[in-house]
């Protein structure tokens, strides 16, 4: 009897975690489905979760679109260049933070904190942006939210668990800050260097409301923009070579939109399962209060 | 005699300062970038909410624009959609709060009774996934499943004999659609905190109580939900403090005219009557206006929270 009521709650359980997986799976494993289905089975409204027919028509018209290519090439060196000054920056600002002795240690923690709580809002940073003249230039993407506050802390955290006497030897052999700094904390740094860089390349990589307000030329604009160019705002910039009859062309063109979803998502759901202990790790630094 | 002593016990402090400034310089040119880019980019952006009392215009700047005081706050308390924009943000918090608040707790609780490990860990590395997926990917995702034309969604309706609905143009499905792809996007991400909280239960806990004949619903009713009830606490209470506060960058995707009764907060109204019709001076003042309410939310949920849990669960 009790064996029989233990068995019954596990499948109950064993279904509710099944269809939660599910339900955060079919969206994308549908998407993908009809991506590469044939445009007849798309038509025919035949796919719903696996693909129907084979045929990588989509992507071979999508990566022959010019605006794709320019538009992932802006999101790469966004990402990489906005990654880069990110994570420097921050470091640069964790390391003083996490010595008691600094003397404007307060000051700046403060400094920082009362921006976490104000903020002047989207109309103020907007005349910023312009008045500081890269309106419509690469710095805009890249400047305005250079430093994360949380990922300071997140930073600092991590910092002040380092061992003093490490530094204290290298001090007394005569090297200054920015040395031990270099040479001995960063290499023991490593596991929150790679927090912040998947923190901040997410970021980057997703990105796309400061490009609709900040960026104006499509040749700056990233991924994110096309993409919802292309599938939200209805653009039709996009449509397939004219060598194809008309009715699987207009299979083809649906297709293209899950295409680019897929093309859009690739890389974060390849580095994902790598990624993924970082950032349960950097939330679980976060998220201790000091 | 004694001013001289003062005299001397300044100079000295004043020596020590310049000491302890010429031993730290490192230190300070370390952190110098970030003093620089917290005062451009953050506190002359707060500088530039003066706007909000002026009528600015980009070509005779901040201090050049005419002062008119509160003239564009009054326009925008007094125009027709200023309660449609307080409901909707509102609404959409409260909606966002009461059904997506409990998901990641419970989804906590459910995997806490899944024994193997493996498919324990499996289970929660999937759920974060859409966790750092762009909201342009989750709604251009929900435009190709909800579609008219050949969307999965459509399709299981017709099979039932209903008519396809334009989910994205109905007023009626705005808010089920925003928050329902909101828990679909968070709760995994939002439940990592539970699950720590969780671990950090006593064990002997839970042995003295199985010790007792304790099952494990009982278990779960009194040790493992008064475990994490500060946890749920601190949560509740920063959700609470941005009630006022809502995501727009989801909604500009989302949204359409044929929706904006019940889509048009205030961040998207800043956004298209501030930015795309360029009245900044409007725009920043209606901003202005929606910080102050945060921060008094803010505040006063803390203040609250303060008093009833007798100081233990605050922000500060």
């Amino acid at each position: 009897m009790e064996e029989t009521r233990k068995k019954i709650k596990g499948l109950l359980l064993g279904a509710i975690m099944f269809t939660i997986v599910a339900m955060t799976l079919y969206p994308f494993m549908y998407v993908f489905s009809v991506s590469i289905s044939s445009a007849n089975a798309v038509l025919m409204q035949k796919v719903w979760l696996y693909p129907k027919g084979f045929s990588l028509a989509s992507y071979k018209y999508l990566l022959h679109s010019g605006s794709l290519w320019t538009a992932y090439g802006n999101t790469i060196f966004y990402t990489l260049c906005g990654t880069l000054i990110s994570v420097c920056l921050t470091l640069l600002t964790a390391y003083p933070l996490s010595k008691n002795y600094f003397m404007f240690k307060k000051f700046f923690t403060v400094y920082m904190a009362v921006t976490m709580f104000f903020s002047g809002g989207l109309i103020p940073m907007f005349i910023l942006v312009n008045n500081l003249g890269i309106y419509n230039t690469r710095w805009a993407l890249l400047l305005p939210g250079a430093i994360g506050a949380f990922n300071v802390i997140i930073a600092k955290t991590f910092l002040l668990g380092i061992s003093p006497a490490l530094e204290e030897s290298a001090k007394i052999d005569g090297a200054n800050d920015f040395r031990v700094f270099i040479s001995i904390v960063l290499p023991v740094s490593l596991p929150v260097i790679g927090v912040l860089i998947l923190f901040y390349s997410v970021g980057y990589w997703n990105m796309y409301f400061n490009a609709i307000i900040y960026i104006s030329s499509a040749k700056l604009q990233p991924l994110q923009v096309f993409l919802m160019r292309l599938l939200i705002a209805g653009n039709q910039e996009l449509s397939a070579g004219t060598d194809i009859s008309g009715v699987e062309r207009t299979g083809i063109v649906e297709q293209m939109k899950y295409a680019a979803v897929i093309i859009t998502t690739l890389p974060i759901i390849f580095a994902y399962p790598y990624a993924q202990k970082y950032f349960v790790h950097g939330l679980a630094i976060g998220a201790l209060k000091e | 005699m004694k001013t001289l002593t003062n005299a001397t016990v300044r100079s000295g402090a004043a020596r020590d300062f310049i000491k302890k400034l010429n031993s730290q310089k490192l230190l300070i040119l370390m952190i110098l970038p970030a003093c620089v880019y917290f005062f451009v980019f953050h506190y002359i952006p707060i500088y530039g909410i003066i706007v909000a009392f002026k009528d600015f215009s980009i070509s005779s700047g901040i201090l050049g624009s005419r002062w008119v005081g509160l003239k564009w706050f009054y326009e925008f308390f007094n125009s027709y959609v200023f309660w449609r924009l307080l409901r909707n943000t509102l609404m959409l918090n409260v909606y966002n709060l009461m059904f997506g608040f409990p998901v990641p707790i419970i989804f906590a609780l459910l995997l806490n009774e899944i024994k193997g490990k493996r498919i324990k860990r499996t289970i929660q590395t999937i759920s974060y996934l859409p966790h750092f997926i762009s909201v342009v990917i989750v709604v251009s995702i929900m435009n190709l499943l909800l579609s008219t034309t050949g969307g999965v969604v459509n399709k299981a309706v017709a099979a039932f004999g209903i008519e396809p609905i334009n989910f994205m143009y109905e007023k009626s499905w705005f808010r089920f659609l925003y928050v329902f792809s909101a828990i679909w996007q968070n709760f995994g991400w939002n439940s990592i905190i539970y699950f720590a909280a969780i671990a950090n239960i006593n064990k002997e806990l839970y042995e003295a109580a199985t010790i007792d004949g304790a099952n494990r619903w009982k278990q779960t009713l009194y040790i493992t939900i008064p475990g994490i009830l500060p946890t749920i606490g601190i949560m509740l209470l920063l959700r609470l403090g941005s009630l006022m506060s809502v995501g727009f960058e989801k909604i500009i995707l989302m949204y359409n005219p044929s929706t904006y009764e019940v889509s048009d907060v205030i961040s998207t109204y800043v956004y298209r009557k501030g930015l795309l019709a360029s009245n900044f001076s409007f725009g920043a003042a209606v901003g202005f206006f929606n910080s102050v309410i945060n921060f008094i939310i803010l505040v006063a949920s803390n203040y609250i929270s303060n008093k009833l849990s007798g100081d233990t669960i605050g922000l500060w």
